[in-house]
């Protein structure tokens, strides 16, 4: 158990440790100009001469100020403890407060996400799981279906989706919802559908001669050999599946026009120029993706416990 | 030199139904890109029902191809072959043998029941007529008790019993083996034979069995076809004066060391050739 602990323990530690180093010289112009504005004396004078100066030597002619750098209102980068703090505030706070669905509230956003990221990831490993088949089944298929799926993933997303997002208004879709949904599953079937062609690709010719014995038909191989061969594939495809249903869900959120959901706060407090807010919407993000991701491998053990795999 | 008598019981063959395998000139060559291979040049066999035929040689010779030609999984480029009187893809179709593999290749995802249920679940059989089946053919190869075991739980011996017990699930009278105790140790490799001599004399099935091992072959065999590579051809033929009932310790008497010994010598002028 230590031998796991620790180096988890370990680099979690080094990471905090050099966000925490980056924070001064982030910060040092932003706290420079506090201090110079509260009327201390700040080497060399006014915002504008100093945007010449490296930050290393503003640090080192004010050391002094420094330290104002981790305690700003409106950092450049804030500080871990700063997320965190800004973080309960918009979740556990706000529940404690009967005000957890406010629009102030990431529990709030996070669910407008979790919902489109659901829909998406639904429709997203649907195609790819009903592609794969396809292609698995006939060389034909594959030929023709293939060279789409690669194009697909050439054009990128930011792109599109403000695109979907107008073609469906077009189409008298209202809200966010279905276009986000489809531009979550864009995302989300590529991976899905390569990893299931390798998964129901991936038993051996042995084990198809095994069934040829039998004389089982092309509906048999698929159900008694490569679907359940393909199961390991199919949960490592869903945990990427479904955090690139999420990427995707926040980027049809963040073209202008979207209020809520964790994009449309990343793009909220890139605009009022709160990071603060920036950086806690990305580490509810970061969360969500987390809880997700381990909900696939709880129930990957169980399956495959089910399966005869020696978890 | 033929007698008279066998050449009319060689014609009268062609339309008896007992003759199971019947090969003639057969040949296989693979193309590769280091230029054709030839698996099988001119092999002519015949096997009748309820014989126990051994396929002995160097490795490279052809037993697996030939093998596999019987059960359809290989398309032979020259020559004829029948299987049941019919061609191996009808005979396939039919479910007319029971192959195993050098491999156990088990499902690693079914349970040892699950496994030998298999071809069954394949096949429509009913539900209560599978769980009797399983229980029956696990029980013959001596693996009651560990239906819910997964097969990386059992050792590589039991393993190949149960692929052996999943061959024997459904009702074909021919049993192909390639190789199925290869992998194993000497002592439990007689285990098996002695379990697998009952279980022929039990059912009357056909088999053909290849390996690797003079005693083996002598030990089990009525037939004994011995090969030689490159290209894969049957050296010799030796039908087997050993009476069916063998305990182990058969291995010691002179007839056993007489027809190991005929064995040797065919292998050895097969390896001449070259
Ligand atoms: N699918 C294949 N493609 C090309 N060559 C093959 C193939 N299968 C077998 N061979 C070749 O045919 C020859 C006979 O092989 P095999 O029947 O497996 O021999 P054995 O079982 O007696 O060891 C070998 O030279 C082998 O390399
Ligand atoms: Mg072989």
């Amino acid at each position: 158990m230590m031998r796991v602990v620790f180096p988890v323990l370990a680099v979690l530690g080094a990471i905090v440790v050099l966000w925490y180093l980056a924070v001064a010289p982030m910060n040092i112009r932003v706290a420079l100009d506090t201090a110079e504005r509260a009327g201390a004396e700040i080497v060399p004078e006014g915002s504008a001469v100093r945007r010449d100066v490296s930050v290393w030597r503003l640090m080192a002619q004010n050391s002094e100020h420094v330290a104002l750098g981790y305690a700003l209102e409106r950092p450049r980068l804030p500080t871990p403890q700063q997320v965190g703090q800004e973080l309960w505030k918009t979740t556990g706070k706000m529940v404690q407060r009967g005000r957890a669905w406010s629009k102030r509230s990431l529990i709030y956003h996070g669910w407008i996400t979790l919902q489109s990221t659901f829909w998406g990831f639904l429709l997203g490993t649907s195609m790819g799981i009903l592609g794969a088949v396809l292609i698995t089944h006939s060389r034909v298929m594959e030929m023709s279906l293939m060279p789409w799926a690669i194009i697909s993933q050439t054009i990128p997303i930011v792109a599109l989706a403000p695109m979907i997002i107008v073609l469906s208004s077009q189409v008298g879709i209202e809200g966010r919802g279905v276009p986000k949904a489809i531009i979550s599953a864009y995302l989300c079937y590529f991976p899905v559908l390569v990893g299931m062609v390798k998964g129901l690709r991936s038993p051996a010719t042995a084990q198809l001669d095994l069934l040829k014995t039998y004389n089982a038909s092309g509906a048999q191989v698929f159900r008694f050999l490569r679907l359940p061969a393909s199961v390991p594939y199919l949960f490592t495809t869903l945990k990427v599946g479904i955090a690139a249903a999420l990427v995707g869900t926040i980027v049809g959120e963040l073209p202008t026009g979207a209020i809520s959901g964790l994009g449309a706060r990343i793009l909220i407090g890139d605009q009022f120029g709160t990071p603060l807010a920036i950086w806690s919407a990305l580490f509810a993000a970061a969360i969500l993706a987390g809880m997700l991701v381990t909900l696939l491998d709880v129930l990957q053990r169980l399956v495959q416990r089910r399966m005869g795999g020696r978890v | 030199m033929l007698s008279t008598d066998e050449i009319d019981g060689f014609a009268e063959r062609e339309t008896l139904p007992d003759v199971v395998i019947d090969a003639r000139d057969l040949s296989l060559t693979f193309q590769t890109n280091d230029g054709p291979v030839h698996a099988l040049k001119d092999v002519s066999l015949t096997i009748e029902k309820g014989d126990f035929v051994s396929f002995i040689g160097p490795s490279g010779c052809g037993k697996t191809t030939f093998l596999r030609v019987m059960a359809d999984l290989e398309k032979p480029t020259g020559g004829a072959i029948t299987v049941n009187g019919v061609s191996p893809e009808e005979a396939r179709k039919a479910r007319a043998y029971g192959y195993v593999f050098q491999a156990a290749g088990l499902y690693p995802w079914r349970t040892i029941a699950g496994n030998v249920r298999l071809p069954l679940e394949i096949m429509g059989y009913a539900k209560s007529e599978m769980a009797e089946r399983v229980a029956k053919v696990l029980d013959l190869v001596e693996l009651s008790g560990f239906e819910q075991k997964f097969p990386w739980q059992l050792s590589g011996g039991m393993q190949q019993r149960a692929s052996i017990a999943r061959a024997l699930a459904f009702d074909a009278d021919i049993l192909l083996m390639d190789e199925p105790f290869g992998a194993l140790d000497e002592i439990v490799r007689d285990h098996l034979n002695e379990q697998l001599l009952a279980l022929w004399a039990r059912t009357g099935k056909t088999i053909g069995f290849v390996t690797h091992s003079i005693p083996e072959a002598v030990y089990l065999s009525t037939k004994i076809v011995v090969m030689s590579p490159r290209p894969g051809r049957i050296t010799d033929v030796i039908d087997s004066p050993l009476p069916k009932e063998r305990p182990l310790d058969i291995r010691d008497t002179p007839e056993f060391l007489e027809i190991a010994h005929r064995v040797r010598d065919g292998l050895r002028a097969g390896h001449a050739y070259d």
